[in-house]
């Protein structure tokens, strides 16, 4: 890739906390306006890494560009062009929803006035153009995190980083999230996102990267992973003895994941499963497409915390 | 490594004025109450003990023992509006509030921070310092002029002060801990430092170790210019107090880099 089209390349990173390796031997490149996922559940390393890009961990080993910028010598620079969603909210509370783009914009070093021209048309974009005089700690979960996304873009950001950007909000302020950040990408925006929804990965992402451990397990887009690693139907089945069931089905299965009480049936025809499963009280059956849950279990042999 | 260190430093001259700015607004908000609250505590302490100890007291140095306390208080005002505006204030900021977070995610750096909250700190103490001074001035313990002399000293008081705390909470767990800086250093200080009776007093091996801290440095230089004498030593006292300022300065911004960004 030519550098002026990548927004973030990471080559062999590592990072370790005493003995414990957060990140081993991670690489992978973000080009400009693509949304890139890192997939993973919690302890991953996905927060590490954003911490990384934007120089606030120094990696043990390895090379870090964001922006053409070396990471960290140079993260400072980069930062002018990042806008950052981090995974907790640290808006000013007792601040009015005005005053926190004005406090953020100062550290952009940009004046009131220039911080004046660009405050509606943010808050329009988040959806809070009638709240600009209410305090902080008088919004909402979900408007709050529309605030931290339009502070985040005041200084007109080549690039976000969002740390677990809907996590802890109710499913409708999550889909106004979604519904935003696609706008930003039809802007040309880069996103870096890490997250632990898939539902989220596979609705926003270009390209993800499935990590567990600190290492990466799969790249790629998130339709040709579920290709590549499931490639047929789904069929949930629980409310009977797994193991039994397992037995009983698998002549039929292309392959069969147990987890929990759960049994993850991958078939290329899903109807002669079914036929066999028919008549038993109690077994709750579900055939659905397969989906990034589906590769991440494949991969890892568990499933995704939630 | 060093690399890593000159990064966390200042970027440039003016980036901490943004953090001022903040704190200056946060302040607005509360500015009465935070001022009467500033103020009550030393000027009860001025009174109680200026008029209560006074009488039993007389004169001391060659004025009214009021007017000797006044100028103490000035240099103790100071020192705790400075401290406690670091301990709570700031320590809140950089830690259960997540503020100094949010400013890390731009371009301004860890020294950046520190610096705007150390100057903050001491415009804090300005404020507290000068109202007890115009309370001193009203009463004609002080003259007007002479408090307007003294603001560069209780400035630079703040900016001690501040620094040290600065240390204390870059390496407090909790809030819980600072209990410790406060009785084990600070009173000490008050009574060590010739803020409330002349440091001729103490044993002698007390005077030389009252002599390193940075509140004797401080009274030194306010109670002469509040009383309208002869400044001694006003480059060693500066020295020192610059020193006091500058150095746990560097010490804390380096702390905090090993606290918050791993």
């Amino acid at each position: 890739m030519n550098m002026s089209t990548v927004a973030i390349d990471l080559a062999d990173v590592k990072k370790s906390f005493g003995d414990k390796v957060i990140v081993n031997e991670l690489s992978f490149s973000v080009a400009r306006g693509e949304c890139f996922g890192l997939l993973g559940p919690n302890g991953a390393g996905k927060s590490t890494i954003a911490r990384m890009l934007l120089g606030m961990i120094a990696p043990d080993a390895g090379k870090i560009t964001v922006l053409n910028e070396p990471v960290p010598s140079r993260a400072r620079v980069a930062r002018v062009r990042i806008g950052v969603v981090p995974q907790f909210d640290n808006l000013e509370l007792e601040f009015t929803v005005r005053e926190n783009l004005l406090v953020f914009g100062r550290y952009f070093g940009m004046s009131a006035q220039e911080i004046e021209a660009v405050a509606p048309s943010l808050l329009e974009f988040a959806r809070l153009e009638n709240k600009a005089d209410v305090r902080v700690s008088d919004l909402s979960g979900g408007m709050k995190r529309r605030l931290t996304l339009a502070r985040a873009l005041i200084n007109d950001p080549h690039l976000l980083v969002m740390d677990e950007p809907t996590t802890g909000l109710d499913p409708h302020a999550r889909h106004l999230i979604w519904e935003r950040l696609r706008v930003l990408l039809a802007r040309g925006k880069t996103i870096l996102l890490t997250t632990h929804f898939m539902e989220e990965a596979e609705r926003l992402c270009d390209r993800l990267c499935v990590l567990e451990g600190g290492c990466k397990i799969a790249e790629g887009r998130p339709d040709a992973l579920i290709d590549e690693h499931i490639g047929c139907n789904v069929i949930e089945i629980y409310g009977g003895d797994p193991l039994q069931l397992r037995e009983l089905i698998r002549p039929y299965a292309r392959r069969i994941e147990v987890s929990g009480e759960t049994l993850f049936c991958y078939a290329p025809h899903p109807e002669q499963v079914r036929v066999h499963l028919r008549g038993r009280a109690n077994l709750r059956v579900l055939q659905r497409p397969p989906n990034l849950e589906d590769v991440f279990l494949r991969l890892t042999g568990r499933e995704m915390e939630k | 490594m060093g690399e890593g260190y000159a990064a966390v430093m200042p970027a440039n001259a003016y980036n901490w004025i943004a953090v001022w700015r903040r704190n200056f607004l946060a302040w607005r908000k509360v500015a009465l109450a935070s001022l009467l609250g500033n103020l009550a505590d030393p000027i009860t302490n001025l009174f109680g003990l200026g008029f209560g100890l006074g009488l039993i007291v007389g004169r001391v140095e060659g004025t009214s023992y009021i007017a000797f306390l006044a100028a103490g208080m000035v240099a103790i005002s100071a020192m705790t509006s400075a401290t406690f505006e670091t301990l709570y204030a700031a320590f809140a900021r950089m830690d259960a509030k997540r503020t100094w977070e949010a400013i890390l995610f731009t371009q301004l750096t860890l020294g950046d921070i520190v610096l705007g909250e150390l100057v903050w700190a001491a415009s804090k103490s300005v404020l507290a310092g000068t109202a007890i001074g115009i309370v001193a001035a009203m009463l004609g313990y002080a003259s007007w002029t002479s408090i307007v002399c003294a603001i560069p000293t209780v400035a630079l008081t703040g900016l001690v002060f501040a620094s040290l705390a600065m240390v204390v909470i870059a390496l407090a767990p909790t809030y819980d801990y600072f209990v410790f800086y406060q009785s084990l250093i600070l009173t000490p200080m008050v009574f060590l430092c010739g803020a409330v009776f002349p440091i001729n007093q103490l044993p002698s091996s007390f005077q030389h170790f009252a002599g390193l801290l940075p509140l004797a440095h401080s009274v030194d230089l306010i109670r002469p210019v509040m009383l309208e004498r002869g400044v001694g030593d006003a480059a060693l006292h500066v020295g020192a107090l610059c020193l006091y300022a500058v150095l746990p300065f560097f010490v804390s911004t380096v702390l905090f880099r090993r606290r918050l960004l791993r």
